[in-house]
């Protein structure tokens, strides 16, 4: 309720132009550690770097995985990576609601004329996570030499990227409102995040139908990259569905969205603050 | 007494929080307490009054606060503040009110004092001239001039704190909550802290909500103070009042010279006297010159100080005293 | 002696209190364990004996790795953490001049926490791996054994190599990039992201000689009897030996790190 009021009073470009100034000092603020901040965005480079290095050994040993060869296991996984960093970056630090609870820093928050959920996500802003965007964008730019371009295919791909990127952000602010009931059970909601974005870095076929099904009918994070990357590739589905569901990714990116919206509004009618 | 017809700036009325707790008993089972942290509590404050919040650590004074400012939803009651509903209106009530809660900082703790102020301005969308002004006016005022281009991490506590005081009257708010705002700090920053309050309430208006359990700050500050204990409101008046009411003392600590019996003067009775040192009380609302004045002329006198009466204590006697006839 | 055992008691205890978060970590452990069993049957599908493994040594592998991902700490925490702590507050020098040796200390701590973790988030995911799927158990008593010792071996291990990178913070200001890179470090090259045994050409024989292979490869592949007779011997000596090494270097970076303290006063 309270967040509809404000977007009354403030536009959507305000609330864009809000986000940008309350990251922007906080990359200020971290480069008065400018040793530290680069350390960690190369480390971060490496680290997801060694990520990519994995899919490559397991190509070492095979041709096919599931039916895919490694550029197109490599364009699944440059999908799925770069819509998971794009979220991460935007709105990595909702993961920490609980630790706002506690400090009370959400208390303080909600006593700025700004949306609740703009300020966690801009709060601590970080370009750290640079380096997983970086590695992601690589990997996806090797396996997209190999994509059959046409101009319908460069559509689908820069709105994979886009849904990819707001799946993921609803799917982590969905599963942190946990943190509004309970403060124990943060490492429940890795499950669905990081499970999610685990899954899709491999060929849906390698699972059981029903993982297929869940992930689009449930947990959407299927239309992160499977049904936009098998657009594509120019594949049919493998498990024989209609080819129109390669081109509902935005549909799924509002779904998610949404639910993530109303949960946290009520995750926010359900906070009790901290005591003393 | 009759009040003009008008809306109070605050309204409480059967304002009630409860907090459910889990509880673990044995070793798997789980039990849940709930806790009433305020209950049956109702007040109104207009616009310019400045008032103490005054009760016992976990008497319900954050909680009250956190609910007027919107960031709790009430278990039950009805609220108003500025003539919005806090919880449904907290963005724009955010516009209207400043809060500071005591020991905890908005400010960004590596940057520049200036930076943090720079950034509210975006937020609160203050007017670069209006912006300017009260920046100048408040830096002026809490003494921050050569602490602008200052970290946050380097300040002291009490730096920080008028910092946070600043960050959160920027944006001209009708009103200004302090949770707790001279908690930890040395007598010196809590001196200049009061001071900066009385001028701001006297230049501008401004409704001040204070919670403490220092008796020093109201006294300072408050024409009016609302007591809370185990939630609920136990007095509501002037401060002269609730000392006449509850009959608390303050006392007199005497250090002499030589040990002495214990020290008979007017208007004090000696209480305690261990040593060369002895404890003298006086009612809480007299003044301390003429006890002092009698001790030093008839004694050799080492060192005074005052105590002010324990928060705790004036609450006790308020309960074992009967109420005073309404008049 | 008995003071590391009441240090340790008093670790397994105060990660006991976490009974939520206990559950909720071994929900997610077995989601993880799910997704990357049907990742290693598509796998060794394709190339049956990859790596010298067959698909039931391949997802015993990833349950083993989901068990030991806690107990071996290889998401980083444990005492370590605390020390980090200690070092960054300054409260570190108290412990420098208490009698007892601080790596000791800390080492019993992390051994009592690895404990805890163990039974919990170790046994739990594995019988759930073995419910769902079919998994080699170890092959001979003899085998069983070899595990149950490597695995305080491989928890020492990783203690050292987190206790190194938490002193660190005795010398940089931040030691937060050191930390992800030997995070990295350790879920790739102890074989949690993939076996060492995939790893091709060079870079599997140097994998296999980093001490992160104690961490996991080495306990694995004597759960899965890939060693016999002296050789089992071999794989656990690889351990002690990058054991005594990390330890050696802990204690000179120890000592260094207390002449600072008392120099420069942190
Ligand atoms: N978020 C909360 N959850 C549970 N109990 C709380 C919470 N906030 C306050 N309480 C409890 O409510 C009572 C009043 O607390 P509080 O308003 O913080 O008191 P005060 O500010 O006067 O010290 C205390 O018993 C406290 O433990
Ligand atoms: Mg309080």
């Amino acid at each position: 309720m309270a967040e509809i009021q404000a977007e009354d009073s403030l536009s959507a470009r305000g609330h864009v132009g809000m986000y940008a100034a309350i990251a922007g000092l906080w990359v200020r603020a971290a480069w008065v550690y400018r040793t530290s901040f680069v350390t960690l965005v190369v480390a971060n480079g490496l680290i997801t770097g060694l990520d990519a290095v994995a899919i490559w050994i397991m190509f070492s040993q095979l041709d096919l995985l599931g039916g895919f060869a490694l550029h197109e296991v490599a364009l699944l996984y440059g999908a799925s990576s770069l819509g998971l960093g794009i979220a991460d970056t935007l709105i990595g630090s909702v993961e920490r609601i609980g630790e706002y609870i506690r400090t009370g820093r959400l208390d303080q928050m909600l006593t700025k004329p700004l949306p609740l959920l703009l300020q966690v996500c801009a709060d601590q802003f970080t370009l750290r996570r640079l380096g997983r965007i970086t590695q992601a964008a690589v990997v996806f730019a090797w396996a997209a030499a190999y994509v059959d371009w046409t101009p319908a295919r460069v559509g689908v791909a820069v709105v994979m990227v886009v849904s990819g990127g707001a799946i993921f952000f609803g799917l982590f602010v969905t599963f942190s409102c946990i943190q509004f009931l309970t403060k124990d059970a943060t490492e429940f909601a890795n499950a669905f995040t990081y499970g999610g974005a685990t899954l899709t870095q491999y060929p849906l076929t390698i699972f059981p139908r029903e993982v297929m099904r869940s992930l689009t009918f449930v947990v959407p994070v299927a239309f992160v990259n499977w049904y936009p990357c098998l657009y594509l590739l120019g594949r049919d589905d493998p498990f024989g569905l209609p080819g129109w569901l390669q081109l509902c990714s935005p549909v799924a990116a509002v779904a998610m969205v949404g639910v993530a919206l109303l949960t946290w509004r009520a995750g926010v009618r359900r906070y009790t603050s901290t005591g003393s | 007494m009759t009040r003009p017809v008008h809306h109070p700036l605050i309204d409480v009325r059967d304002l009630a929080r409860t907090f459910v707790r889990r509880r673990r008993i044995g070793r798997l089972r789980r039990t849940t307490d709930t806790v009433k942290a305020v209950h049956d509590l109702s007040f109104t404050i207009d616009a310019g009054e400045m008032v103490g919040y005054i009760g016992p650590n976990g008497a319900g004074k954050s909680t009250t606060i956190k609910m007027l400012t919107g960031i709790l939803v009430p278990t039950s009651g009805a609220l108003t503040v500025a003539g919005l509903e806090p919880q449904r209106d907290r963005v724009e009530l955010a516009r209207r009110i400043g809060v500071v809660f005591g020991q905890r900082t908005t400010l960004w703790w590596d940057l520049p004092l200036r930076d943090s102020f720079d950034l509210l301005q975006k937020i609160y969308r203050t007017g670069p001239a209006r912006h300017r002004e009260n920046l100048g006016r408040f830096v002026e005022l809490l003494d921050l001039q050569d602490l602008l281009d200052t970290p946050v991490r380097q300040l002291s506590l009490g730096q920080r704190m008028r910092g946070d005081i600043v960050a959160a009257l920027l944006h001209d708010p009708e009103i200004l909550f302090l949770d707790e705002p001279t908690i930890g700090l040395d007598v010196i920053s809590k001196g200049r802290l009061r001071e900066f309050l009385r001028a701001l309430n006297a230049e501008r208006a401004t409704t001040l909500v204070l919670t403490t359990h220092d008796l020093q700050d109201i006294e300072a500050l408050c024409d009016r103070v609302i007591v809370i204990d185990h939630g609920t409101a136990v007095y509501d008046g002037s401060l002269t009042g609730l000392h006449q009411r509850g009959g608390s003392t303050r006392t007199l600590v005497v250090d002499l010279v030589d040990e002495a019996p214990p020290i008979d003067v007017p208007g004090a009775t000696t209480r305690r006297v261990e040593g060369p040192r002895q404890w003298l009380a006086f009612p809480a609302d007299a003044s301390a010159a003429p006890v002092v004045a009698a001790v030093a002329a008839a004694y050799d006198v080492a060192d005074l100080s005052i105590q002010e009466p324990a928060i705790e204590d004036v609450i006790r006697e308020l309960y074992s005293t009967p109420p005073a006839p309404p008049g | 002696m008995s003071l590391h055992v009441a240090v340790a008691t008093r670790a397994f205890r105060r990660y006991s209190t976490y009974r939520a978060a206990t559950l909720a970590g071994i929900f997610t452990n077995s989601v993880f364990g799910v997704i990357y069993s049907y990742a290693y049957l598509a796998l060794w599908a394709a190339n049956p004996d990859a790596g010298g493994y067959d698909a039931v040594d391949a997802v015993t592998f990833v349950w083993l790795g989901q068990a030991l991902l806690m107990t071996v700490a290889l998401f980083g925490g444990g005492s370590t953490e605390d020390l980090a702590e200690r070092i960054r507050t300054g409260d570190v020098a108290i412990d420098l001049y208490r009698p007892v040796g601080l790596i000791g200390w800390y080492l019993a701590s992390d051994l009592g926490r690895a404990a805890y973790h163990l039974l919990s988030r170790g046994l739990a995911p594995l019988a759930v791996g073995l419910l769902l799927f079919d998994l080699t158990l170890p092959v001979s008593p003899l085998h069983a054994l070899a595990f149950v010792v490597s695995l305080p071996l491989a928890v020492t291990l990783s203690f050292t190599v987190r206790f190194l990178v938490a002193c660190s913070a005795f010398w940089l200001l931040d030691s937060s990039g050191l930390r992800v890179l030997s995070l990295g470090f350790a879920l790739f090259f102890s074989g949690m992201t993939l076996p060492l045994v995939l790893f091709p050409g060079w870079l599997g024989t140097v994998a296999e000689a980093m001490p992160f292979a104690g961490f996991l490869q080495v306990p694995a592949d004597l759960w899965l009897g890939r060693h016999e007779g002296v050789d089992i011997l071999a794989r656990l000596g690889f351990q002690v030996g990058w054991i005594v090494v990390l330890l050696a270097a802990c204690a000179l970076v120890l000592r260094a790190a207390t002449r600072k303290v008392v120099l420069q006063g942190g």
